[in-house]
């Protein structure tokens, strides 16, 4: 092995480009510095052509009063209020689609997905049905097909579908009793997170003693029993301090009651089971990705099946599903502005739609649309990995 | 046909501060005006058997490019829907907009647009199933509302139910098409958009007897064609050449008779059709650009009647559109 003499004379350093890193240093802030020119060359220009063009800029209009009606929305929202608001009602619409609909697709996703694996010959080919079924069509023709042939088929509101006299199913939407809370209901919630509290220490508890004694208790059932019961018994132990407002049809409509919109009901049901056949596929390929030996392996030690999944197979399945899992409920989450087409209040159909067009001022808000976007995925990408960080097999 | 935002951004951020060239400049070496309109709203702009928009906006449409070129056939129609109709003018994708767009101030002061003159009063009402027995818009309570997104009927319709002190649900969609779909499914009790659009839109339900449109109307909704702001040659041109169509109807000039008028004794006459004096140097167009327009598509009336008047399916009457000295509102100052 050869050493390089080193032939510069000592205290003599090179000039900076011929330093490797300092050379990269130099480009990297070069290149900064091009990007930001080329940020402010445009942000300028976009201002200057707006304000030739007699188009007013800014954000001052999101003060303004919006004067327009949102059908679905989870906070008090009336036309009254200001456009910044219609931003909030948009986004904790799209939020509340994309959520339930990332819980739906993977429960189903779940379920399809291990159906698929099944020996029962029909299940798993009717799980490879939906699969295939579900994925090859677009979704804009699975929302359409989910409000304009499903839902829109439901009766008028005078014909409702009642179920029990409380619930009611019609083109409006489906209309539910809505739990109205007296004095003294704060000792039910009190009474769920106590026996939430004591189910996990049960559960620590449990997992002790069976790492030290080999002996263990079905915790799992206990919790739930507790996490049901305590509430249920503080409930009838303050006299059911609960009145249901029931709908009730009145005029047009029925009143009263808790409604959920037909324009969600298909939106979500669209999203969920589109998502869900992906899933499916993904869950597939992360078991199968675990090698057969390790479960007969696990047979041998005579564990039962559902301990062989749950301790064997699963674990290291995750690790092959959590990252296209990822891109799954990003995309569930961004296939939530579609909601525009059957004109649910998402965030893109009320504040890129309405707010966009009665204010005019698309750049803003256009530019606020994408960075929410942007900050929900990144938000949803980080959570993910640290999940999966966790979940990773820790190699010793 | 969200594209058009993203192409509008674009556009803005990359086009440079300096003038481009007057958008009369552009329409002639283009040798057509691009022009905005509804994609399918019967009476103002649809298609018809032969694949060619007509309706009233269209024809106001059909008058700018007589006008500009000479030509009324020389006009390349954009459908445009409600969101995206005044990013599609402020981006320079269309000349003028002539999309039964109702013209407010904040529209005029804010979005960067003229609007030039009112092509049609209108105004805003309700449809609603005839098996509801409703007979007025104050016993609408609790109903729910189809409407569009974007238009100022979904902020009339705001201001009405809270005045009147009731509720009701707005379910608004993208288009007319979709809103009128969702009113035959029942999704909605009412429909409330302007009266020109519900007669057109009552005409298209398979029974148009299920349905009746109610008499309150609840808003002004002067309709007319917009310009961007900022090149006054052609806000003048778009602007006269609806007042040319006006000034013609009231001195009884019209297609058929034009060229009966060729020399004119009447000093009106002579000075719209161009024979004493130019009017249309000073918006850079030929002396006869009003005598193209009505010989190649009419004046006032003709383009009413034919597209939504007594010779049409919809035989609205001209109420407010009535020349002033009919009663009516429709008012062009002079050509002299």
């Amino acid at each position: 092995m050869s050493v390089r003499p080193n032939t510069r004379p000592a205290g003599h350093k090179p000039p900076f480009w011929r330093d490797r890193a300092k050379r990269a240093l130099v480009f990297q802030l070069l290149l900064t510095a091009a990007v930001a020119v080329f940020l402010f060359y445009i942000i300028g220009n976009v201002q200057d052509n707006l304000s030739a063009r007699g188009i007013t800029t800014g954000f001052g209009f999101l003060n303004n009063t919006a004067g327009f009606g949102i059908v679905q929305s989870l906070i008090d929202y009336s036309s009254q209020d200001t456009y910044g608001r219609t931003f909030v009602v948009g986004l904790m619409n799209t939020l509340l689609v994309g959520g339930l609909g990332v819980i739906a697709a993977t429960l189903v996703g779940f379920i399809v997905g291990i159906a698929r694996l099944s020996p029962n010959w029909l299940l798993a080919r009717l799980a490879t049905a939906y699969i295939e079924t579900f994925r090859n069509i677009p979704l804009l023709l699975q929302i359409f097909f989910w409000y304009f042939a499903v839902l829109r088929t439901l009766p008028s509101a005078r014909d409702s579908m009642a179920f029990g006299e409380v619930i009611f199913l019609n083109v409006r939407g489906l209309y539910l009793p809505e739990p109205l809370f007296e004095s003294g209901f704060g000792l039910i919630p009190a009474a769920f997170i106590v026996a939430i509290i004591a189910s996990i220490a049960l559960m620590v508890w449990n997992k002790r003693r069976h790492e030290a004694t080999g002996k263990r208790i079905p915790a799992g059932w206990i919790s739930l029993a507790l996490i049901l019961g305590l509430p249920l018994l503080v409930t009838v132990a303050t006299g059911v301090p609960i009145t249901w407002d029931i709908p009730e049809l009145r005029g047009f409509n029925f009143r009263g009651g808790f409604t959920v919109i037909p324009e969600f009901l298909a939106l979500w049901l669209a999203l969920s089971i589109y998502t869900a056949a992906f899933i499916a596929e993904i869950v597939r390929s992360g078991i199968q990705a675990i090698s057969h030996g390790q479960t007969e392996a696990a047979q041998a030690l005579s564990l039962p099946r559902n301990l062989v999944l749950r301790l064997v197979v699963i674990p290291q399945a995750l690790r092959v599903i959590i990252p296209p899992l990822t891109s799954q409920y990003l995309n569930l989450i961004k296939n939530s502005s579609l909601a525009t087409a059957i004109g649910y209040p998402d965030l893109v159909s009320v504040f890129a739609g309405t707010t966009l067009n009665q204010t005019g001022q698309a750049i803003e808000v256009i530019a606020m649309t994408m960075a929410v976007y942007l900050t929900i995925s990144l938000l949803v990408s980080m959570f993910m990995n640290w999940f999966n960080a966790r979940v990773a097999l820790v190699e010793r | 046909m969200k594209t058009l935002k993203w192409i509008s951004v674009g556009a803005c951020a990359l086009a440079p501060a300096v003038a481009m060239g007057t958008t009369l400049e552009t329409v002639q070496s283009r040798d057509s005006v691009r022009c905005g309109v509804n994609a399918a709203q019967p009476g103002f702009s649809s298609l018809d058997d032969n694949d060619t928009y007509r309706g009233l906006d269209t024809d106001v449409c059909r008058a700018i490019a007589a006008a500009a070129l000479g030509d009324a056939s020389k006009v390349d129609f954009v459908p445009l829907d409600s969101v995206e109709r005044f990013t599609a003018l402020q981006s320079g994708e269309v000349d003028v907009l002539s999309r039964t767009t109702t013209w407010t101030s904040s529209r005029d002061t804010t979005q960067g647009m003229h609007f030039t003159g009112v092509s049609y009063y209108d105004g805003q009402t309700f449809m609603v199933a005839s098996d509801l027995g409703v007979q007025s818009a104050e016993e609408l309570d609790g109903a729910a509302v189809c409407t569009q997104s974007g238009t100022t009927s979904e902020l009339n319709l705001s201001d009405y139910f809270r005045i009147h002190d009731m509720s009701y649900d707005a379910v608004v969609f993208d288009s007319p098409e979709q809103s009128i779909a969702g009113f035959e499914a029942g999704r909605c009790d009412v429909l409330s958009s302007d009266a020109s659009q519900l007669y057109a839109q009552r005409m298209q339900l398979a029974d148009p007897n299920m349905a009746v449109v109610l008499p309150e109307i609840i808003s002004k909704e002067p309709l007319g064609p917009a310009v961007r702001q900022g090149d006054d040659q052609w806000f003048n041109i778009v602007k006269w050449s609806l007042f040319a169509m006006l000034n013609a109807e009231e001195l009884d000039v019209s297609s058929s008779n034009i060229d009966e008028h060729a020399d004119s004794d009447n000093p009106d006459i002579a000075r719209l059709l161009g024979q004493d004096g130019n009017f249309g140097e000073g918006m850079g167009l030929n002396a006869d650009w009003a005598y193209q327009i009505i010989k190649q598509v009419g004046n006032y009336a003709e383009m009413f009647d034919r597209n939504v008047g007594a010779d049409s399916n919809f035989k609205i009457a001209r109420g407010l559109n009535a020349l002033w000295r009919d009663g009516g509102i429709q008012y062009a100052p002079p050509i002299r």
